[in-house]
């Protein structure tokens, strides 16, 4: 099992231009947790993230993921513990089939080649494209490719899963593809880290919200405080999920996120 | 303005035709959506308004698709670019590359037009006070972050102001701010006479802010009208396309007895407000 603790200690982040797109971050993320990471364009999440895998050194502060400190560590050794999805994936594939790019992550880990076949195919059926394993990535659609990397993420078996906006572009059977693979990483006691614009998504499956505005944490807490938290969601320009702004306009003081306990809100006003 | 006739795609050495005997007419000044699952082929028929297929994409192409009375693939891309600005979907490969600052990237086009330099630097300006990059001028477009470079790329298209405008889920990055920033543009953009196509998954701003939608489904269009009706239609799950939670929750109520089935389905907060706060008062 992951016994491995993510601490976030007094992390700032300067970018060579001089953006400094990290100003100050504590955060201590659980083994087996599941985390969303939201908030406007530009707020730091990415930087923040890319963190955890060694593709952003702190420039002052500290990042450890179990009893290793991220300034010590290489990419390729953070890799063992540690998977980033990345939010382009065309920053991430480059293989010449979708089976190959999956593929290289678990070589470079020293998988056995068993291991390799094993871990490629049930990455491939848990992103629903075992049928397009010998395709050229390029001639997938985009969405398409998006999953390619987050096979290519899975096939690796970390205790760490890290997902730089995994819903974008993703249709409905989508989204809720994505849903299930994270409930499939939970079972098995894998962090999950999420960022995401999508609030809908968020509130259906995340338990823990953390809020970023210019660099810094400006919420963090479970899914329901931190939607009521209205000063901090219009700070950090958040809009709430849209039955929670449904519920709002109608002057509702309960916040029912999901379309069956809205009705049922709705057949309790009725009754009156 | 646009005209699709029985048209046809299939990408070179692949297995089956992308898109088949589609046909889409969209009237000009207006904002057509197009929604469709993953896969579909939404990008692929971006790519035919816009004149890039057949031009640049080996492939079988078939039928006849034509932009302001002129056929496309009878012209050369050049003439197709002066006339359909495209927004890629992926906006991480739109930037030029040939560019040090966001102010020379968005310019880019407009030098090549041999645009006169006051204009050129007005132009610019004032497309990226209306997008939020002002602050970034100075930047450089790769040193952006995702929602920043997508903004980047939808402003290096609209500042070229051309009469078609098509953009493959330009919102997908953005945060709700800058997607309210681009959904006004696009709003100005149609009144002053620039027709419209805008790929989108987010069904609530598409209800908002389209004159028409069509569904891309089994590579054809297989419905086109109003945001209101296209969104009511029961199949549209069957095509592989989202209701938005109030919806969801709109036809959960109905299946309960609770709303009467004349209601109109809702699909955003100010027609869901209307709906469930009518019916829900305690009577
Ligand atoms: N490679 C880079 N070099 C310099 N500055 C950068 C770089 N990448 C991002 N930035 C800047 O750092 C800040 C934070 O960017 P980051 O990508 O972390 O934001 P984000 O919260 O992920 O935003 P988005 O939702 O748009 O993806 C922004 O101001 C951005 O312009
Ligand atoms: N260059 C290519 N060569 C071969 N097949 C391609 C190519 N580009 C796309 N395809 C295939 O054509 C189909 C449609 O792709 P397209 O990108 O048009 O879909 P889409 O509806 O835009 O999808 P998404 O929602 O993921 O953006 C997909 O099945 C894809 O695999
Ligand atoms: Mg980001
Ligand atoms: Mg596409």
């Amino acid at each position: 099992m992951n016994d491995l603790t993510i601490r976030i200690e007094a992390l700032r982040h300067t970018y060579e231009s001089g953006v400094e797109a990290v100003a100050g971050v504590d955060l201590t993320i659980a083994p087996g947790e599941r985390v969303a990471i939201v908030g406007q364009n530009g707020a730091g999440k990415t930087t923040l993230v890319r963190h955890l895998n060694g593709m952003v050194r702190p420039t002052e502060g500290t990042v450890h993921i179990g009893d290793w400190s991220t300034s010590d560590k290489s990419i390729a050794e953070l890799s063992h513990r540690v998977g980033y999805v990345f939010q382009n994936p065309d920053e991430q594939i480059f293989a010449r089939t979708v089976e190959s790019d999956v593929a290289f992550g678990p070589k470079n880990l020293g998988f056995e080649p068993e291991q390799i076949t094993e871990s490629v195919t049930s990455a491939l059926e848990a992103v629903g494209l075992a049928h397009e394993a010998q395709v050229h990535p390029h001639h997938l659609s985009l969405s398409e490719r998006k999953r390619v990397a987050i096979a290519a993420v899975l096939a690796m078996r970390t205790p760490i899963v890290v997902l730089d906006e995994p819903t974008t572009g993703q249709d409905e059977g989508g989204v809720r593809l994505i849903a299930s693979i994270i409930d499939d990483l939970t079972a098995r006691g894998i962090t999950v880290v999420a960022i995401t614009h999508d609030m809908d998504f968020c509130v259906e499956n995340f338990e823990r919200v953390v809020v970023m505005a210019r660099g810094t944490v400006r919420a963090d807490g479970s899914t329901e405080q931190v939607f009521a938290d209205q000063p901090a969601l219009e700070a950090a320009a958040v809009e709430p999920p849209q039955l929670a702004r449904l519920a709002r306009v109608l002057g509702w003081s309960e916040t029912a996120v999901d379309p069956s306990s809205f009705v049922d809100a709705f057949e309790r006003r009725r009754r009156g | 303005m646009i005209e699709l006739r029985d048209v046809a795609f299939a990408y070179e050495d692949a297995p089956a035709f992308t898109l088949a005997h589609l046909d889409l007419d969209v009237a000009a000044g207006t904002i057509m959506g197009i929604v469709g699952a993953s896969g579909s082929g939404k990008t692929t028929l971006a790519k035919i308004i816009a004149g890039f297929i057949p031009s640049t994409e080996g492939g079988t192409y078939r039928g006849t698709a034509s932009v302001a009375g002129a056929v496309l693939s009878e012209g050369t891309l050049t003439e197709a670019v002066d006339v359909v600005g495209l927004v890629t979907q992926n906006p991480f490969n739109q930037i030029s590359g040939a560019r040090f600052t966001v102010r020379e990237e968005l310019a880019f086009g407009l030098e090549n037009r041999s645009v006169e330099r006051s204009q050129m630097i007005e132009r610019v300006n004032t497309v990226a006070a209306t997008l939020g990059l002002t602050p970034l001028l100075d930047r450089s477009p790769y040193a952006l972050s995702g929602g920043q470079m997508q903004l980047v790329a939808i402003a290096s298209m609209v500042v070229m102001a051309p009469p078609v405008l098509v953009l493959d889920e330009p919102t997908s990055q953005l945060d709700p701010a800058g997607t309210r920033l681009v959904y006004d543009v696009l709003g100005r953009l149609s009144e002053g006479g620039t027709t419209i196509v805008i790929i989108e998954h987010k069904t609530e701003l598409l209800h908002e802010h389209c004159d028409a939608i069509a569904v891309l489904a089994g590579g054809r269009i297989v419905s086109t009208g109003t945001p209101a009706s296209v969104f009511a239609d029961d199949r549209l799950s069957t095509w592989g396309v989202g209701q938005t939670r109030i919806t969801q929750a709109a036809r959960e109520a109905r299946t309960r007895g609770l709303l009467p089935a004349t209601e109109p389905l809702p699909v955003g907060v100010s027609d869901g407000a209307a709906v469930f706060g009518t019916n829900g008062e305690t009577r």
